[in-house]
């Protein structure tokens, strides 16, 4: 990942950095990027977890993270204005409330989905197994 | 090999990234990697309301295995050099 050659993807620009890591099991998590390796392997520092619902959302100290690279989806750089803005949009809930609406959202999403995969299993399209475990 | 060159000649210019989860993500190409990790400038997810995270990103890096399609500008992509490209890949694999 880390070769010199111009255009070349390197996780270096972002280290002490403030970064989203979105993860496959949908956890979103925000922190300060310390240290990387070839396999996106990360180690973030002062580590919320943020969950959304809707309009709102909740936030829960995690502290310092070892992310295995075959977890991550996406990291994005945290830009302070449009931070400041977007929760500005939304409301803050306590983690126990955002909690349980998420798990509602979340059964829903999974009843749904078992109902399109029963849908298109009896019309003769195969669901593949692998990516039920995947959620983001 | 061929696919990391391919990409590379495309930094700069604006590429929609869909993953597998159907996010689209339109940006600039800054980079990619052997991996196809790529690195976005200037993000703008194609269905903001769905995905409220994304609204304080700017840039951000996609990890390649969870990429579906990278959508093109049809104008900067030379078909007939890939094409051939791929056809000199296949025999020296052969």
């Amino acid at each position: 990942m880390d070769n010199f050659l111009p255009g070349s993807a390197s996780l270096v620009d972002c280290v002490d950095k403030k970064l989203l890591v979105i993860l496959r099991d949908s956890r979103k998590l925000i922190g300060w990027l310390r240290s990387y390796d070839q396999f996106a392997n990360l180690v973030l520092q002062d580590t919320v977890e943020r969950t959304y619902v809707g309009d709102s959302y909740g936030e829960v100290y995690r502290g310092i993270f070892v992310i295995r690279g075959e977890n991550v989806v996406l990291l994005g750089e945290i830009d302070k204005e449009k931070e400041a803005a977007a929760i500005g949009m939304l409301r803050q809930l306590p983690v126990e409330e955002i909690k349980e609406l998420h798990k509602r959202e979340m059964d829903i999403k999974r009843q749904t989905d078992k109902a399109r995969s029963r849908v298109l299993q009896e019309r003769g399209f195969s669901v593949d197994g692998q990516e039920q475990n995947d959620q983001y | 090999m061929l696919f990391y060159s391919f990409f590379k000649t495309l930094v700069g210019k604006q590429v929609t990234v869909e993953l597998k989860n159907d996010l689209e993500i339109r940006g600039t190409l800054v980079s990619v990697d052997q991996f196809l990790n790529i690195k976005l400038d200037d993000v703008h997810v194609v269905d903001e309301q769905k995905y409220p995270h994304m609204m304080s990103v700017k840039n951000c890096f996609v990890r390649g295995s969870v990429v579906r399609y990278v959508s093109l500008p049809a104008q900067h992509v030379d078909t007939a050099l890939l094409q051939d490209a791929a056809r000199r890949e296949a025999q020296a694999g052969r």
